[in-house]
C-alpha cells in the first residue's frame, strides 16, 4: 500500500529532523510514500480561534487534494506525522460527518476552487502504520542495532491520542513502547505520557510553558530513563530545546535525550545518524550512542 | 438582641477574618446578565453539550494549567450559562487553554470544553475583548493572517512579528535559542508559500459567512439539547 504523506509546516522547520527520521525510517521498512501536492497548514490551533468554518475549510482542503492525487489508488490513507495536524485533519472529517448542514457548504466551497471532498481518505499517524500495517515482529526482524540496556521514556503528547484515540488508549497508550520493545530496549512505565508539555505557551506565556515542560523532564529523570521519545514537533521542540532555560528558572539539572521516536527507531534499524537528522539536535544524544556501544550513561 | 444587632455582630468581623471572607468581586444585578450568550458559545462546534454541565469539576482537575487561571474550566462553564459575557471573554482562562484535551476526554458529561475554549476565544475576537497586549491572542491572529495570504506558516517571522507586537525585549531574549535553530537549520526567516495561495484566499474568504455563530436563539436544536 502506498501513503500520501501530508507534512504539515513544522516537520519543514522547526521539525526538520521529524521530517529526515521518518522518511528515513519509511524507506527502510520497505513503506511506499508520496508527498501532498500543494498542501497547506492544517490550522493548529490557532485558525480555531479566530474562525471556526476557515479552519475547518483549510484542512478539508488537504484531505480533497490527497483524495484527487490518489484517485487512482484503492484507499487513501494520509499520514499525518505532527499531532496537531493528524487531529486537526480528524477533527475536520468528524465534525463534517456528523454536521451535514456545515458538510454542505464546505463541499460547495472547495467545488468552486476545483476539488471534491469525498471524505474517503483516512487519517494515520506514523506510529499506527508502524505497529497496525508494518507490525512488531517486522520490525523486530529487520533491527540491526538492538536498543539494549536504554530505558526508553515514551511521550506521546496531547494531541496523538486526544481528544480522538483510533489507535491507542488516550490515558495510558503504549503502541510507542510497543516498538521500542520490539527494537529491543527497556520501556519505562510512567505517568506523564500525555501530559501537556506547554505547547504554543513556551512562546507566549512562559511562566506557564516551563514548568509543566519540568514537570515531564523530572519525572523522566526520577524513572532513571536515558531518552525521552516524542511524537509531536511542538513536544520535542519544547522538551529539547528549553532545557537550559528550566534549570536556570527551577535551579535543576533536567538535562536528558529529547528525540523523535523516528530517529530512535531509525538508530535501531542502523541507519546512519546524519540521516536521521541527529546533527540537528540542540545537543548530541551522548548518554544514548554511550549505552548503544555498550559504556555507562554520562549523566544520570 | 433585637435583629438588627445580631446581624451586625455576625459581620462584625476583625481585620485578619475580613480579608478572607470579604466579596471582592463586584456584584452584579440579573439585568446586566447576558443570556442569550450562552446559547451562542452553545450553537457553535461541539457546544451542544453545554447545558448538560453537573459542576463536578473534573475538568479542572484534568487541566494542567488551571491553576494560573483566574476561573478554573468549571467556574468558566458554569459563568458562561449564567450570561457572565463580560468576565468570561476578558479572563486569562481562554488565553491560557493549550487545547491539550484533558478536560473533554475526562468530561462525564461528554461537554466538549476544549471545544468551548475556542468559541470564547472567536467570541473574545470578534467582540474585542482579548487582550491587546497578550501573546496568545495576537499569536493567533497573526497565525492566522499568514496563513490566509500564504497558506502556509512561516514558524520565523510569525514569532518575530508577535514578540515586535507585545514584548520586543522577547526578542532579544529569545535570540540565542533562534540563532541555535538557525544554524542546525531548524528556522529562517523565509515565508513559505503554497503554489495556488490566490485560489486558498478566495476559498477561505468564500465561507466568510458565520452562520454557526448567528444561531437562532430559539431552535428546536438547542432546546433539545437544554432538556438533557
Amino acid at each position: 500500500m502506498k501513503y500520501i504523506y501530508y507534512p504539515g509546516c513544522s516537520l519543514k522547520s522547526t521539525g526538520k529532523l521529524y521530517e529526515e527520521s521518518l522518511l528515513a525510517v519509511f524507506d527502510a521498512l520497505g513503506i511506499e510514500y508520496e508527498e501532498l501536492k500543494d498542501w497547506n497548514c492544517c490550522g493548529a490551533t490557532a485558525y480555531m480561534a479566530v474562525d471556526e468554518k476557515k479552519a475547518f475549510v483549510l484542512a478539508a482542503r488537504n484531505i480533497a487534494l490527497a483524495e484527487q492525487q490518489f484517485k487512482d489508488e484503492e484507499e487513501v490513507n494520509i499520514v499525518a506525522p505532527c499531532s496537531a495536524c493528524y487531529m486537526i485533519l480528524l477533527k475536520t472529517q468528524k465534525f463534517l460527518e456528523d454536521n451535514p448542514e456545515d458538510m454542505a457548504v464546505i463541499k460547495a466551497a472547495l467545488k468552486e476552487s476545483g476539488l471534491d471532498y469525498k471524505a474517503k481518505a483516512k487519517i494515520r499517524h506514523p506510529i499506527d502504520v508502524f505497529i497496525n500495517d508494518i507490525g512488531e515482529q517486522e520490525i523486530a526482524k529487520r533491527i540491526t542495532k538492538p536498543l539494549k540496556g536504554i530505558r526508553v521514556a515514551s511521550y506521546y503528547g496531547c494531541q496523538t491520542v486526544r481528544p480522538y484515540s483510533t489507535f491507542d488508549d488516550q490515558r495510558n497508550p503504549v503502541t510507542m513502547d510497543k516498538l521500542f520493545k520490539a527494537a529491543g530496549a527497556e520501556v519505562v512505565d510512567w505517568t506523564m505520557k500525555t501530559r501537556c508539555c506547554g505547547a504554543s505557551l513556551t512562546g507566549t506565556i512562559q511562566e506557564v510553558a516551563l514548568p509543566l515542560s519540568y514537570i515531564i523532564l523530572h519525572e523522566a529523570k526520577k524513572r532513571r530513563a536515558d531518552v525521552v521519545t516524542t511524537a509531536c514537533s511542538l513536544c520535542q521542540f519544547n522538551l529539547e530545546c528549553y532545557q537550559t532555560n528550566i534549570d536556570k528558572k527551577f535551579k535543576t539539572d533536567t538535562k536528558i535525550d529529547v528525540i523523535y521516536f523516528t530517529q530512535l527507531l531509525g538508530l535501531a534499524l542502523g541507519l546512519e545518524p546524519k540521516k536521521l537528522g541527529i546533527n540537528r539536535l540542540f545537543a548530541k544524544p551522548e548518554n544514548l550512542f554511550r549505552i548503544m556501544e555498550g559504556g555507562k550513561p554520562v549523566y544520570v | 438582641m433585637d435583629k438588627k444587632s445580631v446581624f451586625a455582630e455576625s459581620f462584625a468581623l476583625d481585620n485578619a477574618a475580613k480579608d478572607i471572607v470579604e466579596i471582592r468581586r463586584r456584584i452584579k444585578y440579573e439585568s446586566e446578565l447576558d443570556k442569550s450568550f450562552r446559547d451562542k458559545i452553545a450553537k457553535s462546534a461541539h457546544g451542544e453539550k453545554l447545558y448538560g454541565c453537573i459542576q463536578c469539576g473534573t475538568c479542572s482537575a484534568a487541566c494542567p494549567v488551571s491553576h494560573y487561571m483566574d476561573y478554573t474550566p468549571r467556574k468558566i462553564i458554569q459563568m458562561v450559562r449564567e450570561g457572565f459575557k463580560e468576565e468570561v471573554l476578558t479572563s486569562s482562562t481562554v488565553w491560557l487553554c493549550a487545547s491539550c484535551y484533558a478536560c473533554t476526554v475526562e468530561c462525564p458529561k461528554g461537554i466538549k470544553i476544549t471545544d468551548v475554549m475556542y468559541a470564547l476565544k472567536r467570541e473574545s475576537i470578534l467582540g474585542n475583548y482579548y487582550p491587546k497586549k497578550s501573546p496568545a491572542s495576537i499569536l493567533a491572529n497573526n497565525f492566522f493572517n499568514q496563513v490566509l495570504n500564504n497558506g502556509r506558516n512561516s514558524e520565523g517571522p510569525l514569532l518575530v512579528k508577535m514578540y515586535l507586537k507585545t514584548n520586543p525585549f522577547m526578542l532579544f531574549k529569545n535570540m540565542a535559542l533562534g540563532f541555535k535553530l538557525w544554524i542546525r537549520g531548524r528556522i529562517s526567516l523565509k515565508t513559505e508559500r503554497i503554489k495556488d495561495k490566490k485560489a486558498l484566499k478566495k476559498l477561505l474568504q468564500s465561507v466568510e459567512d458565520k452562520s454557526i455563530y448567528k444561531a437562532e436563539v430559539n431552535s428546536p436544536a438547542l432546546k433539545e439539547a437544554s432538556a438533557v
